[in-house]
């Protein structure tokens, strides 16, 4: 994924395998600028046009290369099967509309239904998000509702029509301590009771912990690590996952915290090999020219760096099922039981699955 | 505050501008180094006896305060005065030439929100493609030609080169003769339309077509670039994202997502374009003779009339201050979040 820009190309996505099975919450985590909204974008095409070019890869939907889609079915999938919340509600909510105009016109989009059953609809698509489904709240304008009822009130819109997969991007981040906790639990919620498969694209390590089954670590365009959530919190492999981790506070008093130093490297020139190894404290040679490929460390545990390959005692290049640089996503959708899709909790390898793939 | 509570309250403001409006104009005409009894007695040397009678008649004999209490007073009744020039009732010659005034400005109004509005949120649409710049060109166009320019090259294409509309005035003279037109509204378009005379109504709308084109121009081409930003501002918010990601199709975003929120500063302009119309259309009706209320401005003035220009001058502010609150009602009913007050 690449974005055309006046100072030059920004290589903005390079390496990207990310797998969502069904009925599982996947966290995306990160650095500010490492990517993952532009991922999360590019599953719903809101990337802007021309300006942004996908010159490889594939975005696999229950096997449906979702970039090969002409955009009117691509249209009819937005909102219906796979939809998105953002990181600021206010702003994503219409102002000039009430908050039923706005749901329910999503779903006359997607279902041929009447102004009454459609707002029927739109009542029991808030009473899923934990509102009251009230007249009151349906002719309510977005400015006059709280923050974390504008997010339930974005949540609702976007399973209004049954998704099955949810993009939510950094759904917490302008929401207060309190109110977090609520939306976390409400996308348990959702996982739990309605089916949803999630990205959850979030900076804190913290809120990826306490929601997401697995997760995928992204730097500057790459996902150098991802697996079950347990697994890369207690024992991380990639030396970035590593340096974040001991980012976060250990909550005894007057503490240090830490950082890593250095910055995120400029993607219009991004350096040769492993993107990290001029901030990595494990740099080998071969970090500084040739680009690690991920392999499995553990059950369904990847990661791509030569370290960790070396230590592992694994020759370099050796990959297992994974292509290079490949991710994998599996977001079948247990509501549509015409679509083929992989069972709940399959391999996450690249064939089976929906696939994020890019480079 | 309730809506209600909010009219009554720009309404009573709206009074006080009228004052003021007032208390200008009515010192201007007094300080201007002019005498109006000769104007009122007609030419000719007059005898200072006839010059204080005249002055009596006017009113001018008294304190300048007095006068203008009067003024007002027989203001509110209805009474502004009578003409110098013509000895008639000034608000009776407003009311006689204003219709036609307001056919060339509505139209003209009508045709640049209309084109202005449309053209804008397509551009903004279509940003950085052959459309864009295209309504971005023409859009220039219209704002630096000037008005009185324009309506010369019209009038030099559709007239004498094309030969395809009539050059001046409102109705052709035999039409006017074989099909007079009843006098309801007095705009001459309309009245044919609603009493059916659709030969007069025809040639009416051949004659309102080039006036009407130059005064649009402006008009159209300012309103055009406000609703481009406007919309360009929308189309790239956080709620247009989150349309395009719920598979919201692109009429829609456009055309009531994106173009609701835009009308507010639309609005505002399309409400100061109207004063502009209003004084453009003094030009526009001098070179296609449209007997509206900028001639009759423009003969008063030529003549110092002061009645008669005190006259226009409140009409103008009257319709300018009403324009203006309509724009802010409307606003306020677009956007729930304006706060009336």
């Amino acid at each position: 994924m690449e974005f055309r820009s006046l100072r030059g190309v920004v290589k903005a996505l390079n390496g990207v395998y990310l797998t969502v099975h069904e009925r599982e919450i996947v966290g995306l985590v990160g650095e500010s600028g490492c990517g993952k909204t532009v991922t999360g974008y590019s599953v719903l095409g809101l990337l802007p046009k021309p300006q942004a070019q996908v010159t490889s890869g594939r975005i696999l939907f229950k096997g449906d290369d979702l970039l090969a889609k002409p955009q009117q079915e691509m249209r009819a999938l937005k909102g219906k099967v796979i939809s998105m919340v953002f990181q600021d509600p206010l702003a994503s909510l219409n102002p000039v509309f009430t908050v039923g105009e706005q749901i329910s016109r999503v779903v006359r989009v997607h279902h041929d239904l009447e102004k009454k059953a459609a707002l029927e609809a739109v009542r029991t698509a808030l009473q899923a998000t934990g509102l009251p489904p009230t007249d009151a709240l349906l002719k309510s304008y977005p400015h006059q509702l709280s923050g974390g009822m504008r997010q339930r009130v974005c949540m609702a819109m976007a399973i209004s029509c049954g998704a099955g997969l949810l993009v939510a991007d950094e759904p917490t981040t302008a929401l207060d301590v309190t109110i977090q906790m609520q939306i976390l639990k409400l996308l348990l919620r959702l996982r739990d009771e309605l089916g949803v498969s999630q990205i959850l694209i979030t900076h804190n390590v913290g809120v990826a912990a306490q929601t997401c089954d697995r997760i995928a670590v992204m730097y500057a365009g790459n996902v150098v690590e991802e697996g079950p959530t347990a697994d890369v919190l207690k024992r991380p492999r990639h030396p970035y996952t590593l340096a974040l981790i001991e980012c976060l506070p250990q909550g005894k008093s007057a503490e240090q915290l830490k950082t890593i130093p250095g910055a995120v490297p400029d993607l219009i020139d991004p350096p040769a090999g492993c993107r990290f190894h001029e901030r990595c404290a494990h740099v080998r040679d071969i970090c500084r020219d040739t680009m690690p490929t991920p392999f499995e460390v553990a059950r369904d545990h990847w990661t791509a760096c030569h370290w960790v390959q070396e230590k592992s005692g694994r020759g370099v290049g050796v990959t297992t099922g994974h292509e290079p640089g490949v991710g994998a996503a599996g977001v079948p959708f247990n509501r549509d039981p015409g679509i083929e899709h992989t069972a709940g909790g399959g391999p996450a390898t690249g064939e089976s699955g929906d696939d994020i793939r890019r480079e | 505050m309730t809506f209600r509570a909010y009219i009554i309250r720009r309404l009573a403001l709206l009074v006080f501008v009228i004052l003021g409006v007032m208390a200008v104009t009515f010192v201007v005409s007094r300080v201007i180094p002019t005498d109006p009894t000769a104007l009122y007695l007609g030419g000719g040397r007059h005898t200072p006896e006839q010059k204080a009678a005249a002055r009596e008649a006017l009113g001018l004999d008294k304190p300048l305060v007095v006068q203008f209490g009067l003024y007002v007073k027989d203001f509110v009744r209805g009474d502004w005065g009578n003409s110098l020039r013509t000895h008639r009732p000034v608000l009776g010659d407003i009311m006689g030439f204003l219709p036609a005034s307001l056919e060339l400005i509505l139209s003209a109004m009508a045709l640049a929100v209309v084109t202005g509005i449309s053209m804008g949120a397509f551009a903004a649409y279509r940003k950085g493609r052959l459309a864009d710049h295209t309504g971005r060109v023409a859009a220039i166009a219209g704002v630096s030609l000037p008005s009185f320019f324009l309506a010369l090259v019209l009038q030099i294409v559709f007239f004498r080169v094309l030969g395809l509309l009539p050059v001046a005035g409102q109705l052709s003279i035999s039409v006017a003769r074989e099909y007079p037109v009843t006098d309801i509204t007095g705009m001459v378009v309309v009245d044919s339309l609603i009493t059916g005379n659709w030969v007069a109504f025809w040639d009416a709308l051949r004659h309102l077509i080039l006036p009407t084109l130059a005064l649009a121009a402006y008009c159209a081409g300012t309103t055009m670039r406000m609703t481009r930003s406007a919309m360009l501002d929308a189309l790239e918010s956080d709620y247009a994202r989150m349309a395009y990601a719920m598979g919201v199709p692109d009429r829609v975003i456009v055309g009531r997502y994106a173009l609701k929120n835009a009308m507010a500063p639309v609005l505002t302009v399309i409400g100061l374009l109207f004063a502009y119309a209003l004084v453009g259309t003094f030009f526009i009706e001098q070179i296609f003779a449209w007997p509206g209320l900028g001639t009759y401005a423009t003969i008063s003035i030529l003549n110092l009339d002061y009645p008669a220009i005190m006259g226009v001058t409140i009409i103008v502010a009257l319709a300018y201050v009403t324009v203006n609150l309509i724009v802010d009602l409307i606003i306020a009913k677009l956007d729930p979040r304006v706060m009336l007050s």
